[in-house]
């Protein structure tokens, strides 16, 4: 099965909803006639990235009444949608989240379960945690979305992996770093192999967003891209621009792949399981109480 | 000295496409049309101007020539060459008479204080030329000069936004080079101008080449000072630059305002200025 996604790399207004908003629907719409399938954005792509104090104050529910998604629900009667906001839950504790839209339903939200809080990051500061990390069923398959930090670490993907994701979704709003003598930046090097490594050792497919345009000094470098089960690059956005990029994803790469690689067959989880019950268990091991 | 190749080296073409950008999309998000460079003849300033003019367009770039009396002839020359080649707009005005009456007021006064009179002088004219064309102040601070210190607070450090003060010196003339700059004005030796033969090199003690790639090791790549003398710098040179560094700090950030509500600008009022845009 032919499956066609569009990448939406675009900028955003930095804390005006509204704005941000009609750019999706826009995008929305052009998609649809470009006869995809999903439209992906990146993360907070309805809020911008660097909120600090604006965090609060543009955050929404994902829900039928909600005026910010009363209008992405009812366009994802025609096209599914992977959008990103600012999440304020029933106890008032703000997430940066994406939302799987379709059929005029919220099909499921991540939380961001890893805030960057180091260097020029500050996001643990502003948001809460998330601690879910589950795959979800569509009409196309079973898809696992994470946002930026969170691919950063090993362990959300595999668990995804594990719950049956054959589409990774990730979303970024990454700033670019790392002039070099290369012609990209360093950040895009670094993301773009960490992803591609994914794809490979998850014998699956990796989409990836990420915004572009300025906020105050910080660039976002966009370079949008899809890699398919064998770690191959279906297709690449520009870097710095504005673009839909599309992309064909054959499904059934996930069978040629797999019978050629049973990577996923041969995955030893209760030996995982039972090690890092142990690792766990043991006293001064770092990280083993989060 | 130590010398890794290609430490300091950047893909001009990228630095090109991300500075235009920047200048581009934090103008006119601003509400803004125009840029005002003020152009000494020296590296910096002519790349701001050569970029700005890339960015907005030469017609929506004014370029000011703001000389001293005891300016050399060279640079009003360079300025005039980058003008020339960029086709952006002009302007020339002395300093002198507006300088000299203050400086006869005050009979201490020494070299250092003058220079830094004259560098306020200077973004007086600025700030108030962008009004008058409904545009923003383009800094020319590279990030060798801001982690030395060696600008003039609210002078030549006063700009609405700074493409450069993330590229070292060297790497200022890579990109100017790159660019199109006249090599007569990349090549010649640094001056704040401020009398006959200073240049930056002598003033500082040592060359922009020797402390930019110490201050690469130091800032970007985190190098502890006993790392950098293990890496081949001279540990008295490593302290020396080391303790300017920190003693310019100020010269980094905003003055702290004393706290004393539940909410303050600069510690819990956090918004950046592209707040709303």
């Amino acid at each position: 099965m032919m499956l066609r996604i569009a990448l939406a790399q675009i900028s955003t207004k930095l804390g005006d909803v509204p704005a941000n908003l009609e750019k999706h629907l826009a995008c929305i719409r052009r998609a649809r006639k470009a006869g995809a399938r999903l439209v992906v954005f990146p993360e907070l792509s309805l809020t911008g990235y660097a909120l600090q104090d604006l965090a609060s104050t543009v955050a929404c529910r994902p829900a039928q009444d909600d005026p910010v998604f009363r209008p992405l629900l009812k366009a994802s009667l025609v096209i599914d949608i992977a959008v990103g906001f600012v999440e304020e839950d029933v106890r008032n504790r703000f997430y940066i989240s994406s939302a799987y839209l379709s059929r005029g339903e919220v099909v499921h939200v991540h939380r961001k379960v890893y805030l960057p809080t180091y260097g020029m990051f500050d996001e643990g500061r502003f948001f809460a945690l998330g601690d879910r990390v589950q795959a979800f069923d569509t009409s196309f398959g079973r898809i696992g979305m994470l946002i930026c930090e969170d691919f950063w670490h090993a362990s959300p993907p595999y668990l995804l992996w594990l719950d049956g994701a054959d589409l990774f979704l990730f979303m970024s709003s990454s700033p670019g770093r790392g002039l070099r003598a290369n012609p990209e930046l360093e950040t895009a090097r670094w993301v773009e192999r960490v992803i591609r490594g994914y794809a490979n050792t998850f014998t699956s497919f990796v989409a990836h967003t990420n915004k572009v345009g300025f906020e105050d000094g910080l660039n976002f470098w966009g370079g949008a891209m899809v890699f398919d089960p064998n770690g191959r690059q279906i297709t690449k956005a520009p870097y710095h621009e504005e673009s839909l990029t599309l992309a064909e994803l054959d499904l059934n790469q996930l069978h040629r792949t797999r019978a050629r690689l049973p990577l996923l067959r041969d995955e030893r989880t209760a030996l995982m399981q039972r090690e890092l019950q142990r690792i766990l268990g043991e006293s001064g091991r770092a990280n083993n109480l989060r | 000295m130590v010398n890794v190749p290609g430490l300091l080296e950047i893909n001009t073409g990228l630095a090109r496409k991300i500075l235009t950008s920047f200048l581009r999309e934090e103008i006119t998000r601003a509400g803004m049309t125009c840029g005002v460079v003020g152009l000494s003849g020296g590296v910096d300033s002519a790349l701001s101007c050569y970029l700005a003019a890339e960015a907005l367009g030469p017609a929506n770039v004014l370029a000011v020539r703001m000389p001293y009396k005891k300016s050399s002839a060279d640079s009003l020359r360079h300025a005039e060459q980058v003008i020339q080649a960029t086709g952006v707009k002009s302007l020339t005005i002395d300093i002198t008479p507006m300088v000299e009456p203050l400086f006869a007021q005050v009979p201490s006064i020494d070299a250092r204080r003058k220079g830094n009179i004259m560098a306020r002088e200077r973004m007086i004219i600025l700030f108030d030329q962008s009004a008058e064309c409904h545009g923003l102040v383009i800094g020319t601070g590279n990030k060798t000069e801001i982690m030395l210190g060696y600008t003039t607070l609210y002078g030549d450090s006063a700009c609405a936004l700074n493409p450069l003060g993330d590229l070292y010196k060297t790497q200022v003339r890579q990109l100017a080079r790159d660019v199109g700059v006249p090599e007569g004005i990349v090549a010649k030796p640094p001056t704040a101008d401020l009398w006959a033969g200073q240049t930056d090199e002598g003033e500082l003690g040592f060359t922009y080449e020797e402390v930019d790639k110490l201050l690469y090791l130091l800032v970007d790549e985190r190098y502890s000072p006993e790392e950098c003398v293990q890496a081949g710098f001279k540990k008295a040179f490593v302290e020396r630059v080391v303790e300017i560094v920190r003693r310019n700090q100020f010269k980094r950030v905003l003055p702290p305002i004393a706290k004393l509500s539940n909410r303050t600008v600069g510690y819990d009022f956090l918004y950046l200025r592209d707040w709303g845009t």
